[in-house]
């Protein structure tokens, strides 16, 4: 039971893999591997790790793939060949590697004499697998990667929040984004020479463009003087 | 024993700190405390030169060579070099020269250097100088004696070019500085040559081994010996390596008094008598320096006499004068040429302090034909001109009468070929009297020209517009160039009374040494020469020597007298004279085309390679070859690294992929 | 099963992934590509940690999903951006970092 279970899922995952791979539209792409994924839960769940089985399921297929397909619709998926601008050798290459790969894969883990490899796995405890244990596993021994899980997922939050945004979708305007030169600069009256003096306080003068030094003050001559003169 | 060590080494070592001074105030003294600053430090210097004299003279006769060790300067494989002075008879003799010369024309200048804006640094030069000279006669081995000349060099070299905005005057330093390096590149590979043989830098250790180490006439030592004599040589402008001596005129008047008179041209001289030990045991070497001696001595008397330029007159006599002095210590008469140094000393130095105060009251100009009849203007410069004309000429009872005419009769009583180079000898002394008196007369007898009438009313000439006295362009009067104000002596206390002293001793300076009568420098000599066979055995007869001193003063006096015919009673006879003799008046006023031969063998054929070194070699070899070739590998190397940063992304994917696979099957083939 | 079967069929995938990486021009594609390997990767932990007997492995197959999470969000982000400024979605047409 178990064996015809293992191969109908591993098909369906080698499968799934090569329709990701092959499929022209990259929305067929995703569904493969959502299929992909399913397999493969099948094959954790094989495997006695049930947790891991339902967290693939429920967050990656489930919210993984469904922001991919968010994205995929927005950008559109479009007909394009698979063979690279640089000639069909990329692709003959391309199949080589992944071939090569494969067998060092195939010999570095199996060709390692490692015996376990050819039993069916250790003598399990009751709660191996289950929801209990993973929670326990989280909060004790691997305290530190979980908090550093949970960060890393904040960056990204961030992240994708900052690049995806549409200029202005905040409701600010172009000229008021923040940039480095921002933060040399020195708010307005805080007294320093080259403000009374009427020059910018800035590192990026050129930005603010010559500033008309105040009347009765000496005039700035010499290097100062020449690139205030300069147009931004 | 200690006096002596310490007196020497504070003689030495005052001017050093003067130097410093100068330099250190250079911003904060004003008006003529750098010079009082330079004189004081000079003065302490020769008080401290006759203190060890004295301590010398107290202790024994057979201590009178003191060495003065400071610390070990290097003291790798086989050299063992020290900070060593030696202090005996010679070396204090001319350290009391060198100081006491040294302090009277600091003295001088004081004043006569007055309104030039580099007064200051012109001291703190000449105090440097000094040093340079007591290092270099002080020196106790050959490595203190090379640094010593190497600084005197450098010293001229800037005392030269003192007015360095002047283009002649920069080419005359320059000119000066590479033909005293070359000297030294001849003095250094001398010095290898002798501790090659005797294996020690030391004087006294090297003068004792050398008999033991080096044959009569070894190859090795007159090799060794005729690079010291080059070295000589170039410091004393013998032919030919003279050339420099003419221009270095460009100097201030007491700089040439000083390093082109009595001090550094001596070196030479010096170091010939020195080295005794060395030359007594190689003839041929001797006999090198004699006959060059006795060359430039012939030739530099023949171009004074067509010179025109007051202080170019002298300067050729002074490298007449020098000319007698190698001669006499190559010839083994150490004591007459050592005595000519001194008495030359003080009558040369007399000579240039009083055509400065000349060429002050010509505002500047040097020029012989435009001077006349300073005499009723200028009667203290004149009596002093005279002075030291007819001790230079060889007039008794002045010192110079005494020197010159015992040299010339300690090399005629060599008994060989040497008495060829006493004939030449008289016979130069004739036309030295002859150039000296024609260089008075012209300047002070006769008509009165324009400047000297100016200063008879009591007003000193003064240049409108400064121009340089050699080319005519004009010039200003701050840093670099002259002052504007002139001194003369009439009216500086400083330079009467550093010419009055000067005079003195050219006067009396000549009873130290009266043959047979009163032998004082012989005496005083004695430690240093000490078994040299020349100077215990070589002594003109009785005959010989009276005969000398009557052929000198006849020589002297009529030579007085044709030049008192030709320039003062017969004015015209000397053109006359010109256009009869006109190719050898034009070799003598061209100064035997000496300049034009180096020029033509040394200078030209150097610009060209330097010519052909830049578009050639640099050019091709070393712009395009090595610093190419380095550049152009790297440039390859980075392009071949640059093709592999494609931009395609899959490209490098490919490239992890491989990596990847690379090094697990590294792992797996470890196993 | 043994292990062993795991251990292949996490390996093809993998391999397959790595074949689509190299392959594909379109950048949401590769993406998904990597999603397989990082799947293949964790079926792979998942089995060692069935063969060690404790939870290790699967903690770190938790992590490996959380990470690729991230990594898809940042990817898809950029990927719009590129959109939005409307710069080809080629992967061989991006190319403006080459030496």
């Amino acid at each position: 039971m178990d064996e015809a279970l293992f191969f109908i899922a591993g098909i369906g995952a080698v499968a799934g893999a090569i329709a990701v791979v092959t499929l022209r539209n990259p929305f067929y792409s995703v569904l493969a591997l959502v299929s992909h994924l399913f397999s493969l839960a099948v094959l954790f769940l094989l495997l006695n790790a049930q947790f891991v089985a339902a967290a693939q399921i429920v967050v990656y297929a489930g919210a993984v793939m469904v922001l991919y397909v968010f994205v995929v619709a927005y950008i559109g998926g479009s007909d394009q060949p698979i063979g690279p601008q640089a000639g069909k050798g990329l692709t003959s290459l391309a199949i080589l590697a992944a071939a090569g790969l494969f067998i060092v894969l195939i010999l570095a883990t199996l060709g390692s004499g490692l015996a376990a490899i050819d039993s069916e796995g250790a003598s399990m405890s009751g709660t191996f697998g289950q929801p209990g244990q993973i929670g326990e596993l989280l909060l004790t021994k691997f305290l530190l990667p979980f908090e550093v899980a949970s960060f890393l997922l904040l960056v990204a939050a961030v992240g994708a929040v900052v690049l995806a945004r549409r200029r202005g979708a905040i409701g600010v305007a172009a000229g008021e984004a923040l940039s480095v030169a921002d933060l040399f600069r020195m708010p307005e009256g805080t007294g320093s020479m080259r403000e009374a003096l009427g020059r910018p306080t800035g590192t990026n003068t050129r930005e603010d463009g010559p500033v008309a030094p105040r009347p009765g003050l000496p005039t700035p001559t010499g290097v100062s003087a020449a690139s205030e003169e300069d147009p931004a | 024993m200690t006096t002596v060590k310490t007196f020497a080494w504070l003689c030495l070592l005052a001017p050093l700190a003067g130097s410093i001074l100068n330099a250190l105030l250079f911003r904060v003294a004003r008006g003529r405390i750098p010079g009082v600053i330079g004189t004081f430090f000079l003065f302490v210097s020769f008080v401290a030169a006759v203190v060890t004299f004295v301590a010398l003279q107290d202790l024994g006769e057979e201590e009178r060579q003191v060495r003065a060790i400071a610390w070990d300067i290097a003291n790798t494989a086989g050299v063992d070099a020290q900070l060593t002075l030696l202090v005996d008879p010679l070396a204090v003799f001319m350290a009391l020269v060198v100081s006491g010369i040294s302090s009277l024309i600091h003295l001088y200048s004081v004043a006569y250097m007055d309104s030039d804006r580099g007064y200051t640094r012109f001291f703190s030069y000449l105090n440097f100088f000094v040093f340079s000279m007591l290092l270099l006669v002080l020196a106790g081995n050959f490595l203190v004696l090379i640094v010593g000349w190497a600084f005197v060099g450098a010293a001229s070299y800037l005392l030269i070019s003192f007015w360095y905005r002047r283009s002649t005057a920069t080419a005359a330093g320059i000119k000066a500085f590479v033909i005293n390096v070359l000297g030294d590149v001849g003095l250094v590979l001398g010095t290898y040559f002798i501790f090659r043989g005797t294996g020690t830098l030391d004087f006294l250790d090297a003068f004792a081994k050398a008999p033991d180490v080096f044959g009569h006439n070894d190859g090795d030592l007159v090799a060794g010996l005729i690079l010291l004599l080059v070295g000589a040589f170039a410091k004393s402008a013998q032919v030919p390596l003279h050339t420099w001596l003419p221009d270095a005129m460009e100097g201030p008047t007491p700089v040439s008094a000083l390093i082109h008179a009595a001090t550094m041209v001596t070196a030479g001289v010096y170091l010939i008598a020195r080295m005794w030990p060395f030359f007594e045991l190689t003839p041929a070497a001797a006999a090198v320096g004699a006959i060059v001696g006795a060359v430039t001595l012939f030739i530099a008397a023949t171009i004074a006499l067509t010179q025109t330029d007051l202080k170019r007159v002298i300067a050729y006599s002074t490298m007449s004068q020098i000319g007698y002095m190698v001669m006499a210590v190559s010839s083994g008469a150490y004591v007459a040429g050592l005595f000519h140094l001194m008495t030359h000393a003080f009558f040369k130095a007399l000579l240039f302090m009083a055509a400065g105060s000349v060429i002050a009251a010509m505002a500047g100009t040097q020029n012989l034909d435009r001077m006349g009849g300073f005499r009723r203007a200028m009667p203290f410069t004149f009596g002093c001109m005279v002075i030291g004309g007819l001790a230079l000429a060889g007039v008794p009872p002045f010192s110079g009468f005494f020197s010159k005419d015992e040299i010339l009769a300690f090399v005629a009583a060599r008994d060989d070929w040497h008495i060829i180079l006493a004939v030449v000898g008289y016979i130069a002394a004739f036309m030295t009297a002859v150039y000296t008196f024609r260089m008075i007369f012209r300047a002070f007898l006769g008509d009165p020209v324009p400047e000297a009438r100016e200063l008879e009313s009591g007003h000193l000439h003064h240049a409108e517009v400064h121009t340089n006295p050699m080319t005519g362009e004009v010039e200003d009067t701050d840093v670099g160039f002259p002052g504007p104000v002139h001194h003369i002596a009439e009216r500086e206390l400083p330079m009467k009374v550093a010419m009055g002293a000067l005079a003195v001793g050219a006067v009396i300076a000549g009873f130290l040494q009266i043959p047979d009568v009163t032998e004082a420098i012989d005496h005083f000599l004695e430690p240093t020469f000490a078994g040299s066979e020349f100077f215990e055995e070589l002594d003109p007869s009785g005959g010989l020597t009276a005969f000398g001193l009557i052929l000198g003063t006849v020589l002297s006096l009529s030579g007085i007298a044709l030049a008192h015919f030709i320039w003062v009673r017969r004015p015209g006879t000397a053109e006359r004279v010109r256009e009869r003799l006109a190719p050898l008046y034009g070799l003598f006023v061209n100064k035997w085309y000496f300049d034009e031969l180096i020029d033509a063998l040394f200078v030209r054929p150097g610009r060209l390679l330097g010519a052909v070194a830049q578009s050639v070699i640099e050019r091709l070899f070393v712009d395009g070859g090595i610093t190419g070739g380095a550049t152009s590998v790297v440039r390859a190397g980075s392009a071949a690294v640059r093709a592999v940063q494609t931009g395609f992304l899959r490209n490098y994917v490919g490239l992890i992929v491989l990596g990847m696979v690379a090094v697990t099957v590294y792992f797996l083939l470890q196993t | 099963m043994n292990i062993g079967w795991y251990l292949v069929v996490s390996a093809l995938v993998f391999a397959i992934g790595a074949g689509g990486v190299l392959t594909r021009r379109n950048p949401l594609v590769i993406l998904l590509c990597l999603e397989l390997m990082l799947n293949a990767a964790n079926l792979a932990l998942v089995a060692f940690s069935r063969m060690h007997g404790n939870g290790d492995g699967q903690i770190f197959a938790i992590i490996v999903m959380v990470v690729a999470a991230c990594e898809v969000t940042v990817g898809l982000g950029m990927i719009v951006a590129l959109y939005r400024r409307r710069l080809p979605i080629d992967v061989d047409e991006l190319r403006a970092l080459h030496g």
